[in-house]
């Protein structure tokens, strides 16, 4: 895929999420929008994986730390193949395979089972440790938020990374500034969260997470690079793509009227599954 | 059986080395503990599958997850309280949830870190272990039990807790006459008059209480369930069955644990009464470990009383 198709792919994203919260009746809209780009990247240009063979020893890995993105992860996987699209819209119904965060053993193509937040960067350096002393040579991605980082063990995980020299472990941080209660800044300040992570002794990228171009360039260089773990800052919108939505708390997870998923829809435009 | 002593959490550590040898896919992870927990053995054996987290055991567990589904057995290592509190959420939500193949040792179980204090003894672990849904909970019991749970639970699917003692104890039976399986409990009497089922290092003061009834012409059915979960419940209801009166024995909250876990079989399926010994609801002390023991009711002298009470009452 090109940078346009990829743009395309993430409009498209959007476009599914939206529908399938307002099918189930909830759903996190705001933080699944703000990773569209990044995931749309990952899956089509970077990650080594195969839908047809999910558990192929030597693919690279991705983990969804911050779980509650799920929607915008089963577009992803669904897109790519691994399960099948019609199941989308039975997300958060019961005897879904798609509950309202990752389930491991119930959709293909999920590492590992998510929601309760800070777990994935330390799951990461377990994928790392494993594969370095089975000898594979694959990159682990995980997928955090930012509110998430406040989260203690994120930071028992960034030392840790670092004890063990763990340069296949790449981290991407969803830096779209707010939580479930307001913005991270209100809530609970991180200044200086390049430096301070930088400090801890990893590799730090900045990068416009709505740029398919940007993410595409840092995700190359930091896949190659050598030494240290890696740790991209995306800096994101939270709910991007719907002028109401962005940047606004509210949509951390509040399921939509009828009004505000007409509007929604009008302005990404109409789906075609 | 033998009167050779040693340091239960001496004995896992020794026991995951000699399986290390066998099976190089296992790995073994501390959090700052190791010279206590004694997994620094494995280290120097096997510098590249042990990894010290440091004072992080959300992260040690997180991690073991993931080095489970890259193919390795972890064994994660710590406190007892710790695995069961500060690693909790970790443990609940990619352990036990994800049913992966993550074995963890809770070390210096119950009481047996008797100086350290309240802070460290972990009185609940079992009860937190055991209502965790695809959680496999083993209290081991003796010396000849701690030399075959690591084989037994690297080989048995998914998670499992195993409990291990600070204390020393020696060896209680043969293995080549008791083999270790996980889920099964071992019957070292049959007697008629009252049924005394143990877990853990009490086992020894349940062996020592049914010796002191019997001496006494009191029949005793004795059963070690080193599996608190899964019970073997066929060999509990055929020990109430026979006695229809029984002591549990624990070094653990009576809420939640062994008793909590024979009392809702039998309430269902075969109702007698069940005495039990254990720590009845309150943390530890400071102490020297036989003074904890006798403060907390927890010697063959009160499971003796326990039994006479039960007879009584028949």
């Amino acid at each position: 895929m090109d940078v346009r198709e990829l743009k395309t792919l993430a409009n498209h994203l959007r476009k599914t999420v939206l529908e399938m919260a307002w099918v189930a009746g909830s759903g996190h809209i705001g933080g699944s929008f703000s990773c569209a780009e990044i995931l749309a990247v990952l899956y089509e240009r970077i990650l080594n994986v195969d839908p047809r063979n999910p558990h192929k020893h030597d693919r690279d890995i991705f983990i969804l730390s911050k779980g509650h993105a799920a929607p915008a992860l089963y577009f992803i996987l669904a897109h790519k193949g691994f399960f099948e699209k019609e199941k989308l819209l039975t997300l958060r119904k019961k005897g879904s395979i798609l509950q309202g965060h990752p389930d491991m053993h119930k959709v293909p193509g999920v590492e590992i089972s998510t929601g309760s937040l800070g777990m994935g960067i330390s799951n990461g350096i377990g994928f790392c440790l494993g594969n370095r002393l089975n000898e594979i040579n694959s990159t682990v991605y995980v997928l955090c938020g930012d509110g998430e980082l406040n989260e203690g063990q994120c930071w028992e995980a960034f030392s840790a990374a670092v004890k063990f020299g763990l340069d296949k472990l790449v981290v991407l941080v969803d830096r779209n500034q707010v939580q479930l209660d307001g913005t991270t800044e209100e809530i609970m300040p991180m200044p200086n969260l390049a430096a301070r992570i930088e400090a801890f002794g990893w590799q730090v990228y900045k990068c416009d997470g709505h740029s398919v171009e940007d993410l595409l360039e840092v995700l190359t260089k930091a896949k190659a690079e050598r030494g240290a773990p890696k740790l991209i800052l995306a800096e994101t919108v939270k709910g991007k793509g719907v002028s109401f939505m962005e940047g606004q708390y509210i949509w951390h997870g509040k399921p939509l009227n009828e009004e505000e998923y007409r509007r929604a829809k009008k302005e990404l435009g109409e789906l075609t599954i | 059986m033998s009167e050779e002593m040693k340091p239960m959490r001496l004995a896992v550590s020794e026991a995951l080395v000699a399986y290390g040898k066998k099976n190089p896919d296992i790995v073994v992870l501390d959090a700052d503990t190791s010279n206590s927990t004694q997994t620094k053995l494995f280290g120097q054996a096997f510098p590249d599958r042990f990894f010290n987290v440091g004072i992080s055991e959300a992260n040690m567990v997180s991690i073991a997850a993931g080095l489970s589904l890259a193919g390795k057995i972890p064994f994660a290592t710590s406190f007892a309280f710790l695995l069961a509190y500060r690693a909790g959420d970790q443990v609940r939500s990619q352990v036990a949830y994800g049913r992966l193949n993550v074995k963890l040792i809770g070390s210096y179980c119950g009481l047996s870190d008797h100086a350290d204090g309240a802070s460290h003894q972990g009185v609940t672990d079992v009860s937190v272990m055991r209502a965790l849904p695809n959680m496999t909970v083993v209290c081991c019991t003796n010396l000849t039990e701690v030399y075959q749970v690591v084989e037994a639970a690297a080989e048995y699917p998914g998670p499992v807790y195993i409990r291990v003692s600070r204390a020393e104890c020696r060896r209680l039976f043969n293995p080549a006459t008791h083999p270790f399986r996980i889920g099964k409990g071992i019957e070292l009497r049959s007697g008629e008059d009252v049924g005394i089922i143990g877990t853990g290092t009490i086992m020894e003061a349940a062996l020592q209480a049914a010796e002191q009834l019997e001496a006494q012409s009191i029949g005793v059915t004795l059963v070690e369930l080193h599996t608190v979960k899964p019970l073997d419940r066929e060999l509990l209801l055929q020990c109430a069955r026979r006695t229809k009166a029984l002591v549990t024995c624990e070094e653990n909250n009576v809420f939640g644990g062994l008793y909590g876990a024979v009392t809702e079989v039998l309430a269902r399926h075969h109702p007698v009464p069940v005495i039990p010994i254990g720590i009845q609801d309150r943390f530890g002390d400071t102490g020297s470990y036989a003074e904890l023991l006798e403060e907390y009711g927890l010697t063959a002298g009160h499971i003796v009383r326990a039994a006479y009470h039960l007879l009584e009452r028949k």
